[in-house]
């Protein structure tokens, strides 16, 4: 596997401008001979897809919900990241940059961030420009928020749904498109398989969800924007139908997947109430500016209400522990300190399997000195989440928070043009791994997507079909397309055909539990080996005796999870293996074994470096390679909020 | 005592036992209600965690499962579509079904579940329906024309706070159907009412005003929706709180761009936006 990151030569702050002016152009006229296949309608993906039909390309987007507008992005909650500067408060993207590059623990590519913090500032004038209605100051100018992991206000929000908004600008965008028939949207489409011509991407494979019809698809170049990984763990905050089966069957056909262990936990979800639990909500971190968090000092008053406990009783753990960002720490800091404390019996809220894994968010005293109001106007639609999911009333009591699984770094394995191993796949969004290295800092992911999307693909994708030039889309029926659709019409009908006991779900939410308790917020040598062994009994057990009713040629949803989770169980397995050899720890990713007094212990020597894993065939072993991280500009130092 | 959390007071899980009756529809087919009963739901599950369940039981049991719409679980996507008891999204005002809680049926209760109804929204497989006549809205003009990279610096359109909340206010409508689904006339005046309201009143909106609305509204007729003749049941059931002041501007906006269009094609010269 050849893996170079073609990062441009020269300073740091100039690669970007540099490298753009050398991207090679296509001709007007010949662009709309060209048939680009988008997959996703994330954030990443409609503003790719709208973006490389605004330039005149022939473009057709898929996604698998029955609107391209219901994307995952649609439920990021908090804000977005731009260094504009507009607070006066000393930012600038090289600020921007060296916050993400500390934040995800000097893991991540420094000339990827340095680009993403430059184009940061132009998203938001796309966004403003499309209608998107971000918060204002009474001068009508817009206005921003603090984020973890930053001492700057950098970060623009539309009340607790910017996801929402920068979705819905980016669908519009796309939906224009499609209504001047520049866009083919694909919905209710799951993409099951990529088409290699010659080793270059050419294509892919998909289901008609509704009507079960199994079809190739060709094209000159593949971007797949198909998001985060997260689902694997069975309980986390993204949405039911996120996969990794399109990167995953990419990754069969050969491309690297870099870095599957980096993924992270989220401090403020809402703590897992039962059994029959489908999924984690998200409270959004922006609370975290007006919440503090806070346990009981003595397990004995863990069982009291939090009114019962008084002020000298309680422990403000991450104000005590990292005194200069206090409440703001970032995300793998603040869950980790959360899960010592209820590991040490300090948790509260109910018992779940013996355990109380909680702990307050508390908003009284922003709410005594800024009035309910104020925080009404600032988080209301969370906390009429919060009051939904658990009937608590969050004005009145403390919230219950606990860490759960939100997003992954680890994705496929992108140069600096966002192309992988593979000529002609390119990957966008949270489907790649490009940006965040061991963990990413909050509202950096929306940004991240609209700058591949609005920013970067159009540009080197562009780059790409130049050098292959109108050599001619091959024929669906090349060998090719046929030998992939044949494998997935037999990998289906064995699904349909296994007829044992056990429910898809009942294998996902094993699995989920396997990698929950070995590979989530601490891992062990013993554990991920014992997790390996576990997920392919797991796996075996599966193949002989999964249970999916229904049939396949209409809409059916036993079929479509079967499929997931039958990724998921080889996923699970790289995932652990990614993190039973990277013995350090970085980030989201804590070995127990490498810490020093609590905190991530990196080692740099040996593990400054990017894993990106070449699949070898069913049951084999996978190969591990790796791009070194060569910092020209930044040093590495120990990252410390204290 | 039972606690709003689910427990009673010695911290056991409080659970229903209800009958169910969901709507099953297969492909050409007439649909028809197939009767079902769970015996332990605890009141912490969300609905669609109910609907699971008893998708789980149907596995078991080697039948089909129930196809719904759904993805998020958050109240966002707009994907969830379920007629609970008569009601779109059931019948606590302002949630989506799956943010809808068991908690607020009762032990040895029937409930009934169905497909959204809607002559626009027709049945694709028992409670999954095809909305994409909203789409097909939003493609016509739901939308500010901006290409890539050619946007103004952001702050050099203010918007007073007031615009932008309003705006803002209407942005919220997830595209749910649920207003369509409960009006006897089908109508998708809420739906389009709000987009309209989202980016007529912004500055960025104002170039194309007359255009889209003239647009989405031809739109939506073609797309089958019906009329809106006042019922007001709209409002009562979106989840988002959309409110019948977004038809009222949606009505003035129209009138305004066909008075125009009219004028402007009798030769009259047009004057600018207000
Ligand atoms: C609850 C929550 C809150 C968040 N809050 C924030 C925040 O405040 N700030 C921030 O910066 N980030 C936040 N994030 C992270 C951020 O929202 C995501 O990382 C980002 O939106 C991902 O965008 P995307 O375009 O890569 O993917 P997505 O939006 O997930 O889109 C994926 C697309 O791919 C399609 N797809 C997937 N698989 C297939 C397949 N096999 N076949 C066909 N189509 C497929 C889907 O249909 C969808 O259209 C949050 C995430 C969550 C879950
Ligand atoms: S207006 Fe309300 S009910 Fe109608 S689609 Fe929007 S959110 Fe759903
Ligand atoms: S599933 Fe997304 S709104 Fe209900």
């Amino acid at each position: 596997m050849k893996l170079e990151s073609k990062t441009p030569v020269g300073p740091l702050a100039d690669k970007w401008n540099n490298h753009k002016a050398k991207l090679r152009l296509v001709n007007p006229a010949n662009r709309r001979k060209y048939h680009i296949i988008v997959v996703g309608s994330g954030l990443a993906g409609s503003a790719a897809a709208a973006s490389f039909a605004e330039m005149g390309y022939q473009v057709s987007c898929f996604c698998y919900q029955d609107s391209p507008r219901r994307a995952h992005s649609i439920a990021a909650q908090g804000g977005i990241n731009a260094a504009k500067n507009y607070q006066n408060d000393g930012d600038s993207a090289r600020r921007l940059f060296l916050d993400t590059i500390k934040g995800g623990d000097y893991r991540a590519r420094e000339a990827n961030v340095y680009r993403l913090a430059q184009t940061s500032a132009n998203i938001i004038d796309q966004c403003v420009a499309q209608g998107v209605p971000f918060a204002r100051e009474y001068g009508g100018l817009l206005a921003n928020r603090s984020f973890g992991g930053a001492q700057v206000s950098r970060t623009f929000y539309a009340r607790g749904q910017t996801g929402q908004q920068l979705l819905l600008g980016a669908y519009s965008a796309l939906s224009r498109q499609i209504g001047l028939g520049t866009v083919k949207m694909y919905t209710r489409h799951e993409m099951l398989d990529l088409v290699l011509v010659n080793g270059h991407a050419k294509g892919i494979i998909t289901r008609h969800l509704v009507t079960g019809e199994i079809q190739a698809w060709s094209s000159d170049v593949v971007v797949l924007c198909t998001g985060g990984y997260g689902n694997v763990f069975y309980l986390s905050t993204n949405a039911q139908g996120c996969n990794v089966t399109a990167t995953y069957r990419a990754h069969r056909r050969g491309a690297g997947f870099a870095n599957p262990c980096y993924t992270q936990i989220h401090p403020t979800c809402i703590p897992v109430h039962g059994e029959d639990q489908s999924k984690l909500t998200l409270m959004s971190e922006s609370l975290r500016n007006d919440g503090r968090v806070w346990v009981p000092k003595d397990a004995a008053d863990c069982g009291k209400l939090a009114s019962e406990i008084p002020e000298e009783r309680r422990d403000y753990f991450l104000e005590r522990k990292y005194p200069s960002y206090g409440n703001l720490a970032p995300r793998d800091i603040a869950s980790r300190a959360a899960k010592e404390v209820c590991d040490e019996g300090r948790g509260v809220g109910q018992m779940v399997e013996g355990k109380r894994l909680g702990v307050y968010l508390d908003f009284s005293a922003a709410i005594q000195r800024l009035g309910e109001a104020t925080i009404r106007e600032r988080y209301g639609n969370l906390f009429d989440m919060y009051e939904n999911i658990t009937g608590e009333n969050a004005y009145r009591q403390p919230m219950r928070i606990f860490p759960a699984v939100h997003y992954t770094m680890g994705g496929l394995w992108v140069d600096y043009n966002l192309q992988s191993n593979i000529p002609g796949l390119f990957v966008g969004g949270e489907a790649n791994f490009s940006d965040h290295g061991a963990n990413r800092l909050g509202a950096s992911a929306l940004m991240q997507g609209l700058a591949d999307g609005y920013f970067v693909l159009p540009y080197t994708v562009t780059d790409y079909l130049a050098g292959v030039g109108l050599t001619g889309r091959p024929s669906t029926d090349a060998p090719e397309y046929k030998a992939a659709l044949k494998e997935v019409n037999d990998r289906t009908a064995r699904l349909l055909s296994i007829n044992g006991q056990r429910s898809p779900r009942s294998y996902h939410k094993a699995l989920g539990k396997i990698v929950w308790e070995y590979c989530g917020m601490a891992r062990t040598k013993a554990g991920l080996e014992k997790a390996i062994q576990e997920i392919r009994a797991l796996r075996d057990d599966f193949w002989k005796n999964v249970k999916v009713t229904g049939s396949g040629d209409t809409l059916a949803p036993e079929l479509e999870r079967a499929g997931r989770v039958a990724d998921f169980l080889e996923f699970g397995e790289l995932m652990c293996l990614d993190a039973l050899v990277r013995e350090e720890s970085c980030g989201g990713h804590f070995r127990t074994e490498y810490q020093q007094e609590g905190e991530a212990k990196r080692d740099d020597d040996k593990f400054a470096h990017v894993a990106v894993w070449e699949w070898q065939g069913e049951g084999a072993q996978p190969v591990r390679h790796i791009e070194s991280l060569v910092y020209e500009e930044v040093q590495f130092t120990t990252r410390s909020y204290k | 005592m039972v606690t709003a959390s689910g427990q009673n007071s010695h911290g056991h899980e409080v659970t229903l036992a209800l009958k169910l009756r969901v709507w099953r529809q297969r492909k050409g087919q007439a649909g028809h209600f197939e009767e079902h009963a769970l015996a332990a739901v605890p009141t912490s599950a969300s609905f669609l965690e109910m609907m699971d369940m008893l998708n789980e039981q149907l596995i078991k049991e080697g039948k089909e499962t129930f196809a719904f719409d759904h993805d998020c679980r958050e109240g966002i996507c707009g994907m969830c579509s379920m007629t609970i008891n008569g009601m779109p999204h059931g019948p606590l005002p302002g949630v989506t079904t799956c943010q809808l809680h068991m908690r607020n049926f009762r032990d040895g209760e029937t409930i009934t579940v169905e497909p959204w109804r809607a002559r626009a929204f027709p049945v694709l497989k028992d409670l999954v329906v095809d909305r994409s006549g909203f789409d097909k809205v939003i493609q016509a003009g739901g939308f500010i024309t901006v290409r890539t990279g050619s946007a103004p610096e952001a702050n050099n359109i203010p918007v007073p706070k007031g615009v932008a909340d309003e705006a803002m206010d209407a942005a919220e409508c997830i595209g749910c159907g649920a207003c369509v689904a409960s009006c006897k006339n089908g109508s998708a005046m809420l739906f389009v009412g709000a987009k309209i309201n989202h980016l007529n009143i912004l500055p960025q909106g104002q170039a194309e005003r007359d255009r889209r609305t003239l647009a989405m509204v031809k739109t939506m007729d073609e797309a089958g929706f019906g009329n809106c003749t006042n019922y007001g049941e709209c409002q009562a059931h979106c989840p988002k709180s959309i409110t019948l002041d977004v038809i009222a501007k949606l009505n003035r906006d129209y009138l305004r761009a066909r008075v125009k269009e009219f004028f402007s094609s009798t030769g009259k010269p047009s004057k600018g936006g207000d």
